[in-house]
């Protein structure tokens, strides 16, 4: 079918689902709007399926209920008897472990998907990949003799050797440690960006899929409970489960304003925050608060003996008990959520509409960037 | 030293591990990978040869390419030559002798190539019988060798399906082993001891050659 004919329909439409005897069902159930670069993240707990839903995209496991549409093309249909092999759904894979060829060296792993290309074409791409990936030096490695981050890079260089329309990462930090990851995941989506390819990513570190995604799907249970912008997921999480699944934190979009002396000033709708410099921030940020770091203190005049460095007029929207302790949801120029004792709700005789004062230190403010 | 035989077992086990590789490579395949329900019947089917006595498997091999059997017929047909007492019935009554010492390595070899590297190579838009070539078998080496070792020394050796199957011709069927059996029963002890310890030394080098070459293996292994 020609791509054309669906110009009008998302790019990627994934409505199917995978059964398994007397275990779980599956499913992948969500779409890429348009062509281009995006990074569509699949998170949840372990066990929730994201893999097998990933794996459906590729083909590796068959769909035994609903469709896939790619570009146009129709690459699985269980009642019509479809299933395009991986090797027709011109995609590039990265698998959890990497998987890469141990008896192959590293040219050998990059150029293992361009046995079309004539030798010298193949020795060009191979060398394209090596710059853009910092291989060079590595060509004739083996990978039992590369560093976990370089296998990493060896790896998504062999996903992209053959130039795919769609780009499939399964938990592609994890395996690493965790100062590469952190200094990994930038890299990661600029380099994305750079090459322009709709990527869907697995993943079930929060701030991995805050840093990288642009569209979340969250997956429980092998369903999948929300999917939408990534903002607009954790803002308005549709289900208790879902809420539960992200997290306690607040999470929200803010914008760096300075950085001196290793605190950085963030614009949070009308509120201002401090937080400390984590380093390598751009201009956008996410802003997670953890509610058991927010204090809440009757009157919102200026502090003075206090360390805090964040105190932010707000205005209490609900109060919900949770056991014996109670989350106040404030306003403050962006929402804003507190988990306090029982016993300090009473003794501060809080209520609904109440104008307080929330506190946080600015070491509570954790900053993870996002342009 | 009855040179004839043992020039006749050298070429039998050749021949037969050529044929046996082209028959257990896609076998194996099969066992390794095939998730149909009755593959236990066909592993079974394959190790039989294992557990039989050589003289029962001779005899129904024997029943089965004598000129009243369909195979026997056929073979009768097209060669203008019976099977029984023929280098050609001899070779295929050691392929099947041989087979689960070439298909049981190969399959374990298979099995044992880690799924997420077969479904890389899928991903990157090789077919299965490319990936074959370039990810299994290369990754199996170790267990195609060791196939292909147990089957030629397996066959040198053979005795009891021999002598069911082919008799005892000179320079068509009879092979080293029967060479030894027939000096031993004319108590001509000195050319048998001889070419009892060619057959020692061979197969000692055989094996001390497939051990040696197999050492860095990181798994620990068996044979079979």
């Amino acid at each position: 079918m020609d791509a054309h004919l669906n110009a009008d329909g998302p790019h990627l439409l994934a409505n199917a689902e995978r059964h398994y005897r007397g275990g779980p069902t599956v499913e992948a159930r969500f779409e890429i709007p348009r062509p281009g670069f995006s990074v569509t993240v699949l998170f949840g707990p372990s066990g929730s399926g994201k893999t097998t839903a990933l794996r459906l995209l590729a083909g590796l496991e068959r769909a035994d209920r609903g469709s896939i549409r790619f570009d146009g093309a129709t690459w699985s249909h269980a009642t019509e008897g479809i299933h395009r092999p991986p090797q027709g759904r011109d995609l590039g894979f990265l698998p959890q472990a990497y998987a890469l060829f141990p008896h192959l060296s590293v040219a050998g792993n990059l150029g293992y998907g361009l046995a079309a290309l004539d030798a010298h074409a193949r020795t060009a791409r191979i060398g394209e990949l090596v710059g853009l990936l910092d291989l060079k030096g590595l060509e004739q490695r083996h990978p039992g003799e590369l560093s976990g981050g370089q296998q990493q890079r060896v790896a998504l260089g062999r996903a992209l050797a053959r130039k795919p329309a769609l780009l499939l990462l399964d938990e592609p930090l994890s395996a690493l440690d965790r100062p590469s990851q952190v200094r990994l995941r930038k890299e990661l989506r600029d380099l994305l960006r750079t090459l322009d390819i709709p990527t869907v990513l697995v993943t079930h570190d929060r701030a991995e899929a805050l840093q990288l995604g642009d569209r979340l799907v969250v997956m429980d249970q092998g369903r999948v409970c929300q999917c939408g912008d990534i903002q607009q997921v954790f803002d308005r999480p549709t289900d208790p489960a879902v809420a539960r699944i992200l997290g306690v934190e607040t999470v929200v979009r803010g914008r760096i304003e300075a950085i001196v002396g290793g605190m950085a000033t963030i614009a949070v709708g009308a509120a201002r925050l401090f937080a400390a410099d984590p380093g390598g921030l751009g201009w956008e940020v996410f802003v997670c608060i953890r509610g058991e770091d927010v204090a809440v203190e009757r009157g919102a005049g200026p502090g003075s003996g206090s360390t805090a460095r964040n105190r932010l007029p707000a205005r209490i929207t609900a109060l919900n008990p949770e056991g014996s302790l109670v989350r106040i949801s404030l306003d403050c120029g962006f929402p804003l959520e507190s988990l306090v004792t029982r016993q300090a709700c009473v003794d501060l005789g809080l209520t609904e509409g109440d104008q307080v004062c929330a506190i946080l230190k600015a070491a509570a403010v954790h900053l993870i960037p996002h342009d | 030293m009855d040179w004839q035989a043992i020039r006749l077992s050298l070429w039998l086990a050749a021949l037969t591990t050529v044929v046996l590789l082209l028959l257990g490579l896609p076998l194996a395949y099969w066992l390794a990978f095939s998730r149909r329900r009755w593959k236990f019947l066909v592993e079974a089917v394959v190790a039989m040869p294992l557990v039989l006595p050589p003289t029962v498997l001779g005899f129904y091999l024997l029943m089965a390419m004598g000129p009243r059997s369909p195979l026997g017929r056929a073979w009768e047909g097209l060669f203008g030559s019976t099977l029984p007492f023929s280098f050609e019935g001899l070779l295929i009554a050691s392929v099947l002798y041989s087979l689960p010492f070439m298909i049981q390595p190969l399959a374990a070899a298979f099995a044992s190539v880690d799924r997420g590297l077969i479904e890389a190579s899928w991903c990157l838009g090789e077919s299965r019988l490319r990936t074959f070539l370039r990810v299994i078998a290369p990754l199996s080496w170790a267990g195609i060798l060791t196939g292909v070792v147990l089957s030629f020394a397996h066959t040198l050796g053979e005795f009891g399906v021999v002598l069911m199957v082919g008799g005892n011709l000179p320079g068509r069927t009879r092979t080293v082993s029967i060479a030894i059996y027939d000096q031993v029963q004319a108590m001509d002890y000195a050319p048998a001891a001889r070419t009892a310890a060619l057959l020692l030394g061979v197969s000692f080098l055989v094996l001390t050659f497939t051990y040696a070459l197999r050492r860095h293996q990181r798994k620990p292994w068996t044979l079979i």
